[in-house]
């Protein structure tokens, strides 16, 4: 049997012929506002940049939001997920690879080839794509655009149109609702909007996107820009102690409240990209345990990957001017092992039955940090650590996760491996995030009862490959690092079974083997064991 | 080693399967002639209507039968040899068991109508229909019009999944109100309009008289009774409910009525053969039950009781509290306790309805008009905590403490608008106007 309903390879076929002439008008409109960034980018010379660009922003913009509404105000509230894989974009199909390749491309070239976008060297001038954005780097900030300035602006584009897409999509919920005008916003104001104003203010400062913590950001505590926020007066310590201060005690207290999704399903960059741009790709993303398995050692890899190389990094600086920092190279390391250990120890004491084999892993990620950083006391010389600079070990991860797994797997393959691939199994926050919701946090997906029908609609459309029915058909609850609480398998289920809650710790972990609704004494006889 | 076999791999068989797994050792062997894997019947749906694709309704990965020693094997048992304790195949293998379980199912119902049998017909329960569907309906120029007969669960679902499509849809209903046989009539009259809205051409007290062929067999029209009127379509739907799929069985020793004779402890005539879910049939109902319960629920509790039997530990099916739960179109409907419709409401029941003005949203609570005692409660739009309910019947909570708490046992998402103010205000303002 074939559920595919266009099984042809023709570009120009697969679903047009579900499109509406609104819905084709208005992909025409978006289709002609990225062309003009194309000419751009072959350094047509457009007369008048500024009109040129609030077209093609405007054309972008416009074009979905004529698209949603028709696609979704034309029907009755619920759940619009029909043929999504039937369409060749949201299954894998012709216009899936062909939109990851475009994708991908685009990455490789942000990072690494960035003159071909126009980026002028050197203090030249702008020239292609990044030319086109000058004026409103201008008017925002008063100086020319870089890369990172159109990239950060078709970013936030993406986010608020795309979120205004998924608002419409899901207008009979309330959370989903929420939850995207908290990306939208996060995004517009805190990434986009106010770190140009900040540069405007105090043009000393790096880029900085408060909401952006380490380890996501792993570039945060470099020298250059702990320098610069130390010398950046008030504004720039304030800057500076926020961003420990977010790591060691805002997050925490948050992640125990409401669990991970505080961040990365309300407030995170990548999360709301993913969310809104990346909601037609969130069945994408694979169930099988074997997935799960990869997951759990690639982010924790990347979690003692990052830990080590900003503790090298701040280690070798700390070196060059003793009498600058009030901090010392030794009392910093100790300080790193001593805190890692309390929390191993912490964890171990209070969680080790619920880790169960998970804590011989969990063992090993910290003894092999501590050995490091043994081994970077012992062995390090003024401008070394080991054999190699600590730079080497910050430009490897700069170009391994930061470019390479965040940027151009992460969301490059959105079509292929579906939108949260770099959330899944790259980001290091997500992994301190996620064992903190799993060990300490009030969050859980509640199930309810018996009602479960084992459909499969929730493990379908998570995005993070949990396989939530696994959890709903046995009436536990769902307490897992990886979730998001981006809330869409309680949105799908047909049944009503899954509610995203905070309550008490207690019986936040509850398997069963009979569910509720059976005889009780045998709910007693079975469940008690 | 004991051999356990166990026919048919739904819900029933496989949760008795992976039940007797847990508690055992035995050998264990599944057979299907459905599909190679177990899968979510209620699914089948989504898979059509693109929801899904048909892996995505197989709740367990492939390896997992391996794993936990469960043999699965696709074969069509035609007949059972009780003496012999053998299951003969057909094609022609034989199998030899020492504990059988029946758990074969439903299929759907047929009643006699002229062209019943015509290509084009179909019920919508089996893999297989699902695959039909597709061949006849794959999208609405092929399939210019559609055609359900029956209207239960399965009847405005199939409605549901053809207007995914785009597919014209004609959908006949006996009854005066859709589904109002179980479902009181505020409700009905609710969801009678809520398909209305989705452009499904509802057609009330309506009944099939024939269905019409063209010169290849295939369905060209259809008849109706009442008003003799002919309504041209390529597709008939058949859900009038389903009876349980057990013609295998007539030429066997095991007892048999519409289902499989059973006991209490789901034992049937004969020493060693059980059967569970949709096919078998209490010799007398449970409570409010039916004989036959068609119910994925209900399906998989006396799966994880027949284990507790199979296993050593002899216990009677004993269902606690009533529930389910459906979806009409994209109204969630779910229900605990008793609330009857009409048909069958004992005497003393007495029902407070609430309506939201959206008309997607209401909920009915039945309760005992001698002593106030709670009965039970239907609910649209609103999902409500199935454990809270629960515990509410247990404890015989009357109905004003219900309507009191009833925030208690809200379920919905976080963020939504909560009516228990609105619902407590008209059941405050109903019990003056009906005292005053």
């Amino acid at each position: 049997m074939s559920n595919k309903l266009n099984p042809s390879m023709s570009l120009a076929k697969p679903d047009a012929q579900d499109l509406s002439l609104k819905q084709k008008v208005a992909v025409g409109m978006g289709v002609i506002g990225l062309f003009i960034l194309v000419l751009a980018l072959f350094n047509l010379d457009l007369p008048n940049k500024a009109i040129f660009l609030t077209i093609s922003l405007s054309l972008i913009t416009i074009g979905t939001i004529i698209y949603a509404n028709d696609a979704y105000l034309t029907k009755l509230k619920g759940i619009k997920n029909d043929g999504v894989w039937f369409k060749s974009i949201s299954s894998r199909g012709t216009l899936g690879w062909i939109t990851g390749l475009v994708l991908t491309s685009f990455y490789v070239v942000l990072y690494f080839y960035e003159g071909l976008l126009g980026a002028g060297a050197d203090g030249a001038e702008n020239t292609g794509l990044i030319a086109l954005f000058d004026p409103l780097s201008k008017l925002l900030s008063g100086r020319p655009a870089s890369q990172w300035f159109v990239y950060g602006t078709l970013y936030t584009v993406a986010i608020l149109a795309f979120g205004y897409k998924f608002i419409l999509k899901y207008r009979h919920n309330r959370y989903e609702q929420i939850r995207t005008i908290s990306v939208m916003f996060f995004q517009l104001a805190f990434a986009f909007l106010i770190p140009e104003f900040m540069y405007v203010m105090n043009s000393d400062l790096p880029y900085n996107d408060l909401k952006n913590v380490w380890p996501l950001n792993y570039y945060n505590f470099e020298q250059y820009r702990v320098d610069s926020f130390i010398n950046g007066g008030t504004i720039g310590m304030v800057m500076l102690i926020f961003g420990i201060l977010s790591i060691f005690v805002i997050t925490p207290i948050l992640t125990f409240k409401y669990g991970k999704r505080w961040y990365c399903s309300w407030v995170c960059g990548c999360g709301g990209l993913a969310e809104t741009a990346g909601d037609s790709f969130r069945q994408l993303s694979d169930k099988s345990q074997n997935a799960w398995k990869i997951e759990r050692w690639v982010i924790h890899s990347v979690l003692v990957f990052v830990v080590l190389m900003t503790t090298a990094v701040i280690y070798t600086y700390l070196g060059y001017d003793p009498n600058k920092y009030w901090l010392t190279r030794d009392v910093f390391l100790f300080s790193v092992a001593g805190f890692l250990t309390l929390v191993f120890a912490l964890t171990m004491i209070f969680k080790r039955q619920e880790l169960g084999k998970d804590a011989k892993y969990g063992a090993i990620g910290y003894f092999v940090i501590i050995i490091a950083l043994i081994g970077i006391h012992v062995f390090s010389s003024e401008t070394k650590l080991f054999l190699f600079k600590a730079e080497t070990l910050r430009s490897t991860y700069g170009f391994l996760i930061g470019a390479i797994f965040s940027g151009v797997i992460g969301t490059g393959f959105y079509p292929i491996f579906g939108n949260r691939v770099w959330c899944r199994f790259g980001c290091p926050m997500a992994a301190i995030l996620g064992f903190q919701q799993r060990m300490f946090s009030r969050f859980r997906i509640t199930t309810n009862g018996g009602q479960c029908i084992s459909c499969g609609n929730c493990s379908t459309y998570c995005e993070m490959g949990i396989d939530v029915r696994a959890y709903a058909q046995k009436g536990e609850n769902i307490v897992r690092s990886s979730c998001v609480g981006c809330g869409i398998c309680s949105a799908v289920c047909p049944r009503g079974v899954l509610k995203l809650e905070n309550d008490s710790m207690k019986g936040r972990i509850n398997p069963t083997e009979v569910l509720l609704g059976n005889d009780v004494d045998l709910m007693d006889l079975v469940n008690q064991k | 080693m004991e051999h356990i076999v166990i026919i048919g791999n739904g819900i029933s068989g496989v949760t008795l399967a992976r039940h007797i797994r847990k508690l055992s050792d035995k050998k264990i062997t599944i057979i299907s002639a459905e599909t190679d894997y177990f899968f979510s019947r209620t699914a089948l749906m989504y898979v059509y209507m693109g929801h899904m694709k048909f892996e995505h309704t197989q709740p367990y990965e492939n390896w997992f039968w391996k794993k936990n020693r469960i043999e699965l094997r696709k074969a069509y048992v035609e007949q059972v040899d009780t003496d012999n304790k053998a299951l003969q195949f057909a094609n022609g293998e034989t199998l030899n068991y020492d504990k059988l379980i029946i758990a074969t199912g439903s299929k759907p119902n047929k009643f006699g109508w002229p062209g019943q049998d015509l290509n084009g017909v179909m019920g919508m329960y089996h893999k297989q229909d699902l695959e039909n569907l597709e061949k006849y309906a794959p999208n609405n120029k092929v399939c210019k019009r559609a055609l359900i007969v029956g209207g239960g669960l399965i009847g405005i679902e199939l409605a549901e999944m053809l207007n995914s499509r785009n597919i014209p849809v004609t959908f006949l209903v006996r009854e005066s109100s859709f589904w109002n046989g179980v479902l009181p009539e505020g409700e009905s009259q609710m969801i009678n309009r809520h398909i209305k809205n989705h452009h499904i051409d509802l057609r009330l007290s309506t009944n099939l008289k024939e269905i019409k062929s063209d010169e290849h067999g295939n369905v060209k029209s259809v008849v109706i009774e009442e008003t003799g009127e002919e309504i041209p379509c390529t597709v008939v739907g058949l859900t009038a409910g389903v009876s349980p799929n057990i013609d295998f069985l007539k030429s066997s020793k095991i007892e048999t009525d519409r289902g499989v004779k059973v006991n209490r402890y789901l034992e049937t005539n004969i020493p060693d053969v059980y059967a569970i879910g949709d096919c078998a049939e209490q010799h007398e109902a449970i409570g409010n039950r039916r004989p036959i319960e068609a119910v994925w629920y209900t399906g998989r509790m006396m799966g994880e009781t027949l284990a507790q039997t199979i296993c050593g530990n002899r216990i009677a099916y004993k269902p606690g509290h009533w529930f389910n739960s459906a979806k009409f179109l994209d109204i969630e409907y779910q229900t605990y306790g008793w609330v009857f419709g009409e048909r069958g409401r004992p005497d003393y029941e007495s029902h407070f309805h609430w309506k939201h003005d959206d008309d997607t949203k209401c909920i009915t609570v039945a309760y005992n008009k001698n002593n106030n005692e709670f009965l039970g409660i239907n609910t649209f739009g609103i999902r409500m905590r199935h454990e809270t309910f629960d515990r509410w019947l247990t404890e015989k909570r009357d109905v004003d403490y219900v309507m009191t708490h009833l925030s208690d046992a809200n379920f919905d998402p976080e963020f939504y608008t909560h009516f228990e103010k609105d619902i407590l205000n008209a059941y405050n303002n109903q019990l003056q106007t009906a005292s005053s």
